[in-house]
């Protein structure tokens, strides 16, 4: 496969879950917002913490509601973490390498985008912002569904595959930390209905409420904690994630020892490893928010060594 | 507005005395086309426009767009497409064969002889300053043979009908000519949403281009090479044709690359893939010919490929088209074509050229400059409807203009009467209105030639209008050849 093609692919697959998981940080926080006790000052100001860009939001903003988070998250132009600009991104290396998909994958980025499009030229905001960011995640959702039932399993379909895990792996960490950053409004509310409601929000962000409760039928912060991050089976958890980014680089390789490609395996099977070794126990006593900025730390090194790799 | 209450029908619709394609001159359908119009006047009232609008929904989804300039917003518009199809006639088509094969015949040899032992030229035939001074005379290929001999592959030739019916070449277009995916494409949404009209009709399926082109490239790769990679190279996505590029490497399922995708080593052509580099044998390239080769043509390309003409010469890749044919390409040099059929061939040109005046010429340049408001004057080396005159529909200071330039230049001018060019039946404002049209087929040399059956038709759109480059707000048709009567409509004949 032509590298300029793989790497294509893998960025279009990077911003297209980068824009269906901004989609669920916003649906995340609007679900809090709804049930957050009156008087929080600026409830929307967790998410904006969690992307890491709140410098770029505060130059162009100057408060955080629904209003302003919504249009930066969703809409804006400029920020190029933004549902369309990611979407727009994704669909300028699909339309790159449109040769490469099958014809159905390619209809589906275009009508995605195209459909959040249309709605970013409408001054208001949706009508229904859970049922826009919802229809979001569904077309994302279909994506992946055609790209595994027309695509030949083969070098490109793994790019994408590490494109989608790498970025997903490191957005499911950030959902985790919204939680963080919205603080109780008291040191009492531990363990209280209102943080029960908080988790549990979290969890149906992830899509794994419901897997989660099938598990452990109550919630208790340390299993929620090992279903985000430490979960095998769970398709959202950074482990599942980790592992099978590194199942696709290990076939992507063929199992040859090209030097070349070493950098990016090697780091990919440490991140693995450590994982695999370690529990909720010992993350929330090294700290839940180190711990997840170290995974994105590695993660971020793992995308470097990929490019370096397998594109340049 | 359009008016969607009113039935849209041939009822109402008037030739106004020009040749129309579908319907003669007493009002009528003309034989192939009576199945077409009976379906389309017993439509329900808004089932027309609701099908074209699908149709442009299907288009878009598909992402055949271009986009605004300088629109922010990401507005993008799609090609006009309109949902009348033309029909050309069996008997139609036939001439139309025969007189492109033998057309593009001529072409191969004339290239290869100006290349080569240029009889044409110590013949006098052809003047040997008008190929000399040609722009589009490529030096570096004097002295070259092409694989299997062929120099262009691929062609897409542009005619017209007059007030009378009779087809004219208008353009040879031997470079890199483009719109066959639209034929592909408008075929594939007219069956998608208008299935019920094919019925009625035979038309011949256009879905085997892809595989003769295919067929065609790998024909071109060394003897020795069992398994030969063929691929598409592109300028890349900013590119017009873009969207062309990717949809013909798509359906031949081969790579689709950019010159900074390939390299040459020691006269062979590889491209970096995630394994390392592979080996190319035949490029099907939508490079103009002058950027391909920065070491041999402009040097401030960055579409192209260094080493690649070296390559070409050693024999080790096969081009498609050969570089140098744009030469034949030239409006001056078209004018001969009809000398070039009896010279190598010893025929007379079936389809016949448009009169053309060559402004070099004494004589014509005073007679052009004298009708500037009758005739269309173009440029030489220009496509897509730049650097032209259209007399009647000029001003005076459009035409002083043009007679400037003229005595300035005459080399690189014609001009040609304008043709009162044949019309068809378009969705204009919810009702049924003339507009003119064009044809476009696209011939395939390889080791047979092979015409695409119909081809691309171009619209113009405004009324009046006679451009129907769609840079100049012109739109398309699906395009029908009938099958011959008591044949199939997938012919044995037109196999390659």
């Amino acid at each position: 496969m032509l590298s300029r093609v793989a790497e294509s692919i893998y960025w279009m697959a990077r911003y297209i879950e980068r824009a269906e998981n901004t989609a669920r940080f916003v649906e995340v926080t609007l679900n809090l917002v709804l049930d957050q006790p009156m008087g929080v000052d600026e409830p929307w100001r967790p998410l904006i913490n969690a992307t890491g860009d709140d410098e770029i939001f505060n130059k162009s903003y100057a408060v955080a509601d629904a209003e302003t988070v919504m249009r930066f998250m969703a809409f804006d132009r400029d920020y190029a973490n933004s549902i369309i600009s990611a979407l727009r991104i994704a669909r300028e290396n699909a339309r790159s390498v449109r040769e490469s998909l099958s014809s159905e994958a390619f209809e589906q980025i275009n009508t995605l985008y195209h459909y959040v499009n249309t709605a970013a030229q409408t001054e208001q905001s949706p009508d229904s912002p859970t049922d826009f960011f919802d229809s979001i995640r569904r077309h994302c959702h279909l994506l992946t569904g055609i790209l595994d039932a027309t695509m030949s399993h083969d070098t490109g379909w793994h790019f994408a595959n590490v494109g989608r895990l790498i970025e997903r792996a490191d957005k499911t960490s950030r959902i985790l930390d919204v939680k963080y950053f919205t603080l109780l409004p008291t040191v009492d509310s531990v363990g209280t209905a209102i943080d029960d409601l908080q988790w549990s929000t979290l969890l149906f962000s992830l899509s794994g409420f419901e897997a989660y409760r099938r598990q452990h039928h109550v919630i208790l912060s340390d299993k929620v904690v090992e279903f985000f991050l430490l979960h095998t089976e769970f398709p959202r958890s950074v482990r599942f994630c980790v592992d099978n980014a590194e199942t696709s680089l290990l076939a992507i390789t063929g199992g040859a020892t090209d030097p070349r490609h070493s950098v990016a395996t090697e780091k990919i099977a440490a991140l693995r490893e450590r994982l695999a070794s370690t529990d909720a126990t010992s993350i929330l006593q090294y700290g839940l928010h180190q711990f997840v900025d170290s995974v994105q730390g590695d993660l971020n090194e793992i995308g470097i060594a990929i490019t370096d790799s397998y594109f340049d | 507005m359009s008016v969607i209450n009113d039935p849209i029908s041939f009822e109402h619709y008037s030739t106004d005395d020009f040749f129309d394609e579908l319907i003669d001159a007493n009002g009528h359908p003309r034989p192939d086309a009576a199945p077409l119009t009976e379906v389309i006047n017993r439509l329900p009232i808004g089932d027309l426009m609701r099908r074209q609008a699908a149709i442009e929904r299907s288009l878009h989804r598909m992402g055949i767009t271009f986009a605004v300039y300088g629109d922010k917003s990401g507005t993008e518009k799609i090609m006009p497409f309109d949902i009348v199809p033309r029909i050309i006639s069996s008997m139609l088509w036939r001439h139309i064969e025969a007189g492109l094969k033998q057309r593009i015949t001529a072409l191969n040899m004339f290239l290869d002889d100006i290349y080569n032992d240029q009889a044409i030229l110590k013949d006098n035939v052809v003047p040997r300053d008008l190929i000399e001074n040609a722009t589009t005379f490529l030096k570096p290929c004097i002295g070259l043979k092409p694989p299997r001999g062929v120099w262009c592959h691929i062609t897409g030739t542009d005619l017209v009908r007059d007030a009378d019916g009779a087809v004219f070449v208008l353009e040879d277009n031997l470079r890199c000519p483009s719109g066959v995916s639209y034929v592909l494409q408008n075929r594939a949404v007219m069956k998608r949403n208008f299935p019920q009209i094919f019925a009625a009709s035979k038309v011949r399926p256009v879905n085997d281009y892809p595989a003769k082109l295919y067929q065609m490239l790998r024909w071109l790769a060394r003897d020795d090479i069992k398994n030969p990679t063929v691929v598409v190279l592109t300028p890349g996505i900013y590119n017009s044709a873009y969207y062309e590029h990717s949809f013909l490497a798509h359906q031949m399922g081969v790579e689709l690359v950019e010159g900074r995708d390939l390299m040459v080593d020691d006269g062979v052509v590889y491209m970096r893939t995630t394994d390392g580099p592979q080996r190319v044998d035949v490029i099907y390239r939508r490079v103009d010919d002058t950027f391909i080769d920065p070491e041999v043509f402009r040097e401030d390309s960055v579409l192209g490929v260094k080493g690649l003409m070296d390559a070409y010469r050693r024999g080790n890749i096969a081009l498609a088209n050969a570089p140098g044919t744009g030469v034949a390409d030239d409006k001056v040099v078209y004018v001969y074509v009809p000398d070039m059929i009896r010279y190598y061939m010893n025929e007379e040109a079936i389809i016949p050229n448009v009169r053309t005046y060559i402004c070099q010429r004494d004589e014509d340049r005073k007679y052009v400059l004298a009708h500037l408001d009758e005739l269309v004057v173009k440029a030489a080396n220009e496509s897509g409807g730049y650097g032209m005159l259209i007399g009647p529909h000029s001003t005076k200071e459009q035409q002083a203009e043009f007679a400037v330039k003229i005595k300035d230049d005459p080399r690189n001018f014609i001009a040609q009467p304008t043709l009162s060019l044949s019309r068809m039946p378009t969705v204009v404002d919810g009702s049924l209105q003339g507009r003119h049209v064009d044809l476009r087929p696209y011939i395939l040399h390889g080791e047979r030639i092979w015409i695409l059956p119909g081809g691309l038709t171009r619209v113009a759109l405004k009324k009046g209008s006679l451009v129907v480059n769609s840079s100049q707000g012109g739109g398309s048709k699906d395009t029908w050849v009938v099958a011959e009567p008591g044949h199939t409509v997938v012919d044995t004949q037109d196999d390659q």
